[in-house]
């Protein structure tokens, strides 16, 4: 590959990047909106990296549900890194130190930058170049979220509880590519609002999972 | 030691699993879940839990259902999204609805 290549695949990841990781910021408001503190907000973008699943664990905080079932929601959410990390070992090709550091930055973003690249190299500068550009904005713009909101009194004032909303439905949107999928939806939906006042909180997140089970077996009778 | 903060222990535990999710991924051979239906499942899985947890969001206030603020916050958020707007711009205009709607009154 030439350099020409090369900067291209770097341009666009860092323009990604940066772009991606400036949703920290909702993150951090969130997180303490929430009722997590800035430390444990920050803690979380630090470590758990994978902003569906943070976003689904203050979720579950934030409606006074057990942190067990907050915890179950951000791994349902995280089980999909693993389907990214099936797509990309192979093609990243990385072993050691180098493959545990590149499982930290493995999200959607770095995920979509890479895997369509012709080449072994370009693969490679377009998830790392992705992943830690994403990491290294995003824990700041964090950081700016949590300790801001911490500042500003009641959240509610600013509608802090509405952008929560509105991140989930953005994070939803491009992936209600077909009709199962929107009907997936619209069910898991459904389940979760008949068992909020049956249910103890968070659950009827977790719920919805039975729906995803359902639809994806179903599926299979569907299309053959 | 005792009197552990549960939360912290939820951020930590959840923190780490993550990690190890991804981890996996790049670790195991792939035809251990190649099978379509387990590929199908795990991509509607991330679909129906962003739905639920939208509805929860936006309807639940404790363990009631109620239409407040929020669900004009959504709608706002919707037709930013149609219009392609990023996400940035969809989360603030969803918490700028919801906080005008609020300062004038015409919803808790």
């Amino acid at each position: 590959m030439g350099d020409a290549g090369r900067r291209a695949v770097v341009r666009d990841s860092l323009a990604v990047g940066v772009a991606t990781g400036t949703y920290g910021v909702s993150f951090g408001a969130a997180g303490v909106a929430a009722g997590l503190d800035v430390w444990q907000t920050c803690v979380l973008s630090l470590l758990m990296f994978t902003g569906a699943s943070q976003f689904a664990l203050a979720g579950v905080i934030g409606a006074g549900g057990a942190p067990v079932s907050a915890v179950a929601a951000a791994l349902l959410l995280g089980a999909r890194n693993t389907l990214y990390g099936l797509r990309m070992a192979p093609l990243l090709a990385h072993r050691g130190a180098l493959r545990a550091a590149a499982a930290h930055v493995l999200i959607d973003e770095s995920t979509a930058m890479a895997v369509s690249r012709p080449t072994r190299e370009q693969v490679r500068w377009g998830f790392w170049t992705t992943g830690l550009s994403v990491f290294v904005v995003w824990n700041l713009t964090t950081a700016l979220g949590a300790f801001g909101s911490a500042a500003i009194g009641d959240p509610r004032t600013y509608g802090l509880d509405a952008a929560v909303g509105g991140a989930f439905l953005a994070l939803l949107w491009p992936r209600l590519t077909d009709g199962r999928a929107r009907a997936t939806a619209v069910l898991g939906a459904a389940l979760a609002l008949l068992l909020v006042p049956l249910t103890p909180a968070g659950v009827p997140v977790l719920a919805a999972a039975v729906v995803a089970l359902g639809m994806g077996l179903r599926a299979r009778e569907v299309s053959r | 030691m005792t009197g552990w903060d549960p939360l912290w222990v939820a951020v930590l535990v959840a923190g780490v699993g993550c990690y190890l999710l991804k981890l996996a991924g790049l670790s195991v051979p792939e035809r251990v879940l190649e099978r379509p239906a387990v590929r199908r499942v795990a991509d509607l899985v991330p679909v129906a839990l962003l739905a639920a947890l939208i509805a929860v969001q936006v309807f639940a206030d404790g363990p009631r259902l109620t239409v407040d603020a929020r669900l004009a916050g959504l709608g706002v958020a919707a037709l930013a999204l149609l219009a392609r707007a990023p996400f940035l711009v969809v989360v603030v205009l969803a918490a700028a609805t919801a906080a005008v709607v609020r300062a004038l009154g015409w919803a808790a």
